[in-house]
């Protein structure tokens, strides 16, 4: 009986342990929060004035392509915000200040504070993708096909593109030290938005049949497949299944990986 | 209380912590004394949860660091070898946050921070950010970071290193205070005198080994023969060794040669008194002393003659 109330106690102290944790990178990020949206969504809609307003209104693009192009520079803005949250100070904490430290030493498992990264990654991405929805739309203008209707399956898809990419800054925050963190962006995070089907759909690579199955490996290609399904289901965009499967998938995979290489940083 | 067993880490083939047995009772000011690289803060790190052992057991305060890390963690506070508070945070919630990642309720969060600051004399930073600190204060925050959840047992490796002579001077201060409280502190130093001024027990460590573990008085009394004095020669030493020993006075000596330096070590019951005998012995062999060290009975000439090394 007491070993039970012990361990009631003890689920009951974790759990506010772990709100702390979320408390202290809410706070953090709150305050840092122009910085990071001009960090994260600067580019994404950079590409919207140029793809979406100016080469539409040249007459290089039609203007069904806005449809296409929307869901992958939110799918972007999602990833790449969630992947550079969790990943951009665990380099650092890891690499030279040890400021996670203090949190390292709270009495709590290693596997909860990873978690913890995790959801704050998680809300980040969200807030960025809320942020450059609606300007992309006012800069755009209106967009053939777009719909709302399907809100519940359009958070089901933005947390689980979220939740990948955040576990994948985990993993990457964890291996990767600060000399290469440069380097690690522009080789492995620029190819990955480019072939991510963020800026074209995936079922039109068909005319580079290799290059359809080999992005199949990238994980933004699911998050901005997804986002096409709920947002423009009209157009062409992989089964929603498919591609709650891959991200469940991926995130199992990152999450082993990342949890593992987590823990080896984090023993010394 | 703490219990070490056995307690062994290997990286690799290197063992930077070699089977060290020992326990430290509840209210002890304890003090690791060893060089650089002796395996002190490899030790501090298991006892602390933050590293794992390769083979024996660490219990603190009844928790194995193995199989009960969280609740080891609950009941120690750690003083890192280098300040490493959370730069996003100013000073005032850096303690606060770290209280709430203890489950502590904000509000007992808040006036325990506000009595720590001002214990530590750093009150009219609370609201500073913490680069904006000197290391001395980024030193004090530390400790009042590892004390707001009230633990049983505090962890500091090598507290003083980087401090300038007066703020080490307070630290010691803040240590006998903390002490006096009746909480165990277990600290790590390379610093002769700070170990022997500050702690009730010693342990020396050498290459991961425990060499000697004792007061730092009785450590004293066991190092041999009194005064040591080192000639350091042009040549081997071995030729005087045999007038060396029946100087009156000389309770034992030894010739060493390292590193192309030749050196005599004598340790002798009176003192310097000797030296001149020493000297005469010298040139008649022929042999030019470029230089005298004497050191009277302490933790140092314990260390060499455990260790046939200086400590730093």
């Amino acid at each position: 009986m007491t070993a039970i109330v012990t361990d009631v106690a003890q689920r009951a102290t974790a759990g506010r342990i772990f709100l702390a944790l979320l408390r202290r990178d809410i706070n953090v990020a709150r305050r840092e929060l122009p910085y990071f949206l001009l960090r994260t969504t600067l580019q994404p809609l950079l590409f919207i004035v140029v793809f979406g307003l100016l080469l539409p209104r040249m007459g290089y693009v039609g203007s069904a392509y806005k449809a296409a192009l929307l869901p992958g520079v939110l799918a972007v803005s999602l990833a790449f915000s969630s992947v550079q949250s969790v990943a951009l100070p665990m380099v650092a904490d890891f690499g030279w200040t040890r400021e996670i430290e203090d949190r390292l030493l709270a009495p709590i498992s290693i596997e909860l504070i990873a978690l913890e990264k995790i959801v704050a990654g998680v809300l980040q991405g969200l807030i960025a993708a809320l942020f450059v929805l609606p300007i992309a739309r006012l800069i755009m203008g209106p967009i053939d096909g777009l719909t709302a209707t399907h809100f519940a399956l359009v958070l089901f898809i933005v947390l689980l593109g979220a939740t990948a990419f955040s576990v994948l800054g985990l993993l990457m925050g964890s291996l990767v030290s600060p000399q290469q963190i440069g380097l690690m962006f522009s080789v492995i995070v620029a190819p990955m938005i480019f072939f991510g089907c963020a800026y074209y759909p995936w079922q039109n690579l068909s005319v580079f049949p290799f290059m359809k199955y080999a992005v199949l490996i990238n994980p933004l290609v699911y998050v901005a497949e997804g986002m096409r399904g709920v947002l423009t289901p009209g157009m062409p965009h992989m089964d929603l299944r498919a591609v709650s499967a891959a991200l469940i998938i991926i995130i199992a995979i990152f999450w082993t990986l990342g949890m593992r290489s987590f823990s080896k940083r984090a023993m010394g | 209380m703490i219990q070490l067993k056995g307690l062994t880490k290997r990286y690799g083939t290197f063992t930077a912590v070699d089977a060290i047995n020992l326990e430290v009772p509840h209210g002890q000011l304890f003090g690791f004394l060893g060089p650089n690289g002796a395996g002190k803060t490899t030790t501090i790190g298991i006892c602390t949860t933050r590293v794992l052992p390769t083979s024996g057991t660490a219990i603190i305060e009844g928790a194995d660091v193995r199989t009960q890390s969280t609740l080891v963690r609950q009941r120690i506070g750690v003083v890192p070898q280098r300040p490493n508070p959370d730069s996003s945070l100013n000073v005032r919630e850096n303690l606060v946050f770290h209280a709430a990642y203890f489950g502590i309720a904000r509000s007992i969060a808040n006036s325990r921070a506000r009595a720590l600051l001002e214990k530590l004399g750093i009150a009219e930073r609370s609201e500073a950010k913490v680069m904006q600190l000197s290391g001395g204060q980024q030193q004090r925050l530390m400790i009042a970071r590892a004390l707001i959840h009230e633990p049983r047992v505090i962890f500091l490796d090598e507290p003083t290193v980087g401090l300038d002579p007066q703020a080490r001077l307070d630290l010691w201060t803040i240590l006998r205070d903390l002490h006096s409280q009746g909480r165990t502190i277990v600290m790590t130093t390379h610093h002769m005198e700070e170990a022997d001024k500050l702690c009730d027990r010693l342990a020396i460590v050498d290459q991961g080994k425990l060499l000697a573990i004792d007061t730092p008085e009785a450590l004293k009394a066991r190092a041999p023969g009194g005064t040591m004095i080192e000639l350091v020669l042009d040549g081997s030493g071995e030729v005087l060794m045999r007038d060396i020993r029946a100087v009156p006075g000389v309770s034992s000596a030894e010739a060493k040669s390292e590193h192309g330096s030749n050196s005599v070590r004598v340790y002798s019951d009176r003192g310097g008194e000797v030296i001149a005998a020493l000297v005469t012995i010298a040139t008649a062999h022929a042999r030019a002393i470029r230089d005298i060290h004497l050191a009277p009975p302490s933790l140092e000439t314990l260390f060499i003659s455990l260790t046939g090394r200086q400590l730093t």
